[in-house]
């Protein structure tokens, strides 16, 4: 299942945070969205998520116009991990991703086999099946992302929609998240998230879109848009950007560090 | 495997949950000021059943006129009651703590009590019985919590702290209305009746009370049950919800109405009984953890156990019989502190 966004423009009242934006994502994809703060990242995935449905312009998922769609049918298509966060309540693990499957059945039943076979799987896949009956909150950080996304994999979707998946944890959980990530977007899903982080997004991602004032400034390869001009232009300082390892990497760096300038 | 092990722990806690009931309940049929042997309660039940069926059984009457008429119309209703009620209050303020995705909430402190307490107090000042004061609980309980739910949306700051501070003022508010309506009762009559039922107690059940509160609470811990798993999405925040293909706006709705009809039919019978709302729940997270799935049920067990207990401390450890609403806040005000001062958590 692809995301084909055409023209997408959203206002809050007068404000207009996203301005004609245009993009496309395929399965085996892992786009990454930059920008900096409040540019309208969250509300382009609440966009794409059906969470805010009075945007203009088409908003298309495995070729199907999603506007209006009720929030069950949208939760068959894409599934959504938000920026790590503490629930009010405690649950295991396993009842969190449980929780994945509560569009499978009605609003009167629990959870059965085939949906209890289902987050076994999703915890299965990401490696955390040992952490079922532990507390959400007494887990890692990464951990606990790893358990969001396996919600979004219980939810069996193809399409995945992450908000910056790994702010707030530390280096080794970012590595242990984004790889799954990664692996996910290799085995046929579609991702799509937000990070903060340009040369992470270039290390891992397979396109970029590079969003400023709600516009798409730039979208493509890793290589066209992780460049100097475009990072001065995106986070408004004097960046250099170097490559190593063949251009595996790219680094950004701030041109005051570099010359001494402190 | 581990986790077959863990669900099947909880199942048993809630199994034995219910067999603390039963005992409880079997119990306080010995119970109470005027002693009623086993055998004699055992041979008076049977006669009665078997008197449905067929007037050709007769068991030898061993027991007194009164002894059969302070079992059937007065200790078993009450006993019944304490029951029905401890269940409703717990499974209504467990609900309330999803819905709000609050583990402060409860009837009395979101203001439902005193919503449904004014809506009865100004029943019984205008002349109505019964049926009424029951009706005019739950729109007033309603009235209450849909103020509190727009304020506490509306507040700025913590969602925790901005729901339980338009609890308080709500509350206030129908606190104020009810001492009004105390003062320009009848002093003679209306007045003591008001005022003692305010205080939350089982002393005047029967079995038409008994039967009146069974069909509605009943209603309400159905519907609750089967949402049970549900709610568990409701604590998770809007969006996620709504991303997992939850109606969150609908559902919560619905939850504020049964949880609200269940304190209102409560408060309508038997008063404003405080704290068990709050306590019962959280006492079952503590055996069964936060799922809905398992806390619901262990709550209207535990619930229905923990009314009866203290309503048989009510009937026999003191001579003039103290209000439940009393003895429960003694039990649940210490527990409030321990609630906001403890640090551990778990699953």
């Amino acid at each position: 299942m692809s995301i084909d966004v055409c023209n997408l423009s959203f206002s809050y009242g007068t404000r207009k945070v996203i301005d004609r934006v245009s993009f496309s994502a395929r399965p085996n994809e892992l786009l990454s969205v930059i920008g900096p703060n409040g540019v309208g990242k969250s509300t382009l995935f609440y966009c794409i998520l059906g969470l805010y449905t009075n945007y203009s312009g088409q908003i298309l998922i495995d070729g199907q116009d999603i506007k209006g769609l009720p929030l069950q049918k949208m939760s068959r298509l894409v599934a959504y991990v938000p920026q790590s966060n503490y629930p009010s309540f405690n649950f295991s693990v396993y009842d969190m991703v449980l929780m994945g499957t509560a569009a499978q059945i009605s609003s009167i039943s629990s959870p059965g086999a085939r949906q209890r076979a289902l987050a076994d799987a999703a915890m299965e896949r990401l490696g955390i099946s040992h952490l079922r009956n532990r507390p959400y909150t007494r887990i890692s950080g990464g951990e606990r992302q790893l358990t969001v996304i396996a919600r979004a994999l219980a939810q069996q979707t193809k399409v995945l929609v992450l908000d910056e998946p790994v702010a707030n944890l530390d280096f080794g959980n970012q590595l242990l998240v984004l790889t799954q990530v990664k692996k996910l977007a290799r085995d046929g899903y579609t991702v799509v998230q937000a990070t903060h982080n340009p040369d992470q997004a270039f290390m891992f991602s397979d396109n970029i879109l590079a969003v400023h004032g709600g516009q798409v400034v730039a979208c493509g390869a890793p290589s066209e848009v992780v460049t100097e001009s475009m990072m001065q232009k995106l986070y408004s300082s004097n960046i250099v950007v170097e490559s190593l390892y063949n251009d595996k990497v790219r680094v950004c760096v701030p041109k005051a560090v570099i010359n001494d300038q402190f | 495997m581990p986790e077959e092990k863990w669900r099947v722990n909880k199942k048993l806690v809630i199994l034995v949950l219910g067999l603390v009931l039963l005992f409880l309940f079997i119990f306080s049929f010995f119970w109470g000021r005027f002693s009623i042997g086993p055998l004699d309660l055992i041979k008076m039940t049977l006669s009665r059943i078997l008197n449905i069926f067929s007037h050709d059984f007769v068991i030898e009457k061993t027991w007194t006129d009164t002894m059969e008429s302070i079992f059937f119309r007065v200790r078993m209703p009450r006993v019944a009651l304490a029951c029905l009620i401890g269940c409703a209050l717990s499974v209504a303020g467990a609900s309330y703590q999803g819905a709000f995705q609050n583990p402060m909430a409860s009837p009395d402190i979101l203001g439902a009590s005193s919503g449904a307490a004014f809506g009865a107090s100004l029943a019984i000042l205008t002349g109505h019985r019964a049926l009424m004061i029951m009706l005019y609980a739950f729109c007033f309980g309603l009235l209450t919590m849909g103020l509190v739910f727009i304020i506490s949306r509306k507040a700025r700051g913590k969602q925790i702290i901005g729901l339980i501070l338009a609890g308080i003022m709500v509350s206030s508010l129908f606190s104020a209305a009810t001492s009004y309506i105390k003062l320009v009762a009848d002093t003679d009559r209306q007045l003591p009746e008001i005022t003692y039922w305010l205080m939350g107690s089982l002393n005047g059940a029967d079995s038409t009370k008994f039967w009146m509160a069974f069909v509605p609470i009943v209603l309400g811990s159905l519907v609750l049950f089967l949402l049970r798993w549900r709610i568990n999405i409701l604590t998770i925040g809007d969006e996620e919800a709504k991303t997992l293909g939850v109606n969150t706006r609908k559902l919560r709705v619905v939850i504020i109405i049964f949880a609200t009809l269940l304190t209102a039919i409560s408060v309508a019978v038997a008063g404003v009984i405080g704290w068990v709302g709050l306590v019962v729940p959280h006492l079952c997270r503590r055996l069964v953890g936060n799922n809905f799935r398992y806390l619901l049920p262990a709550s209207m067990l535990f619930g229905a156990s923990f009314l009866l207990l203290v309503d048989n401390i009510s009937r026999n450890f003191t001579t003039t019989e103290i209000p439940l609403g009393i003895l429960t806040a003694f039990v649940g005000a210490p527990f409030f502190i321990y609630l906001i001062t403890r640090r551990d958590e778990v699953v």
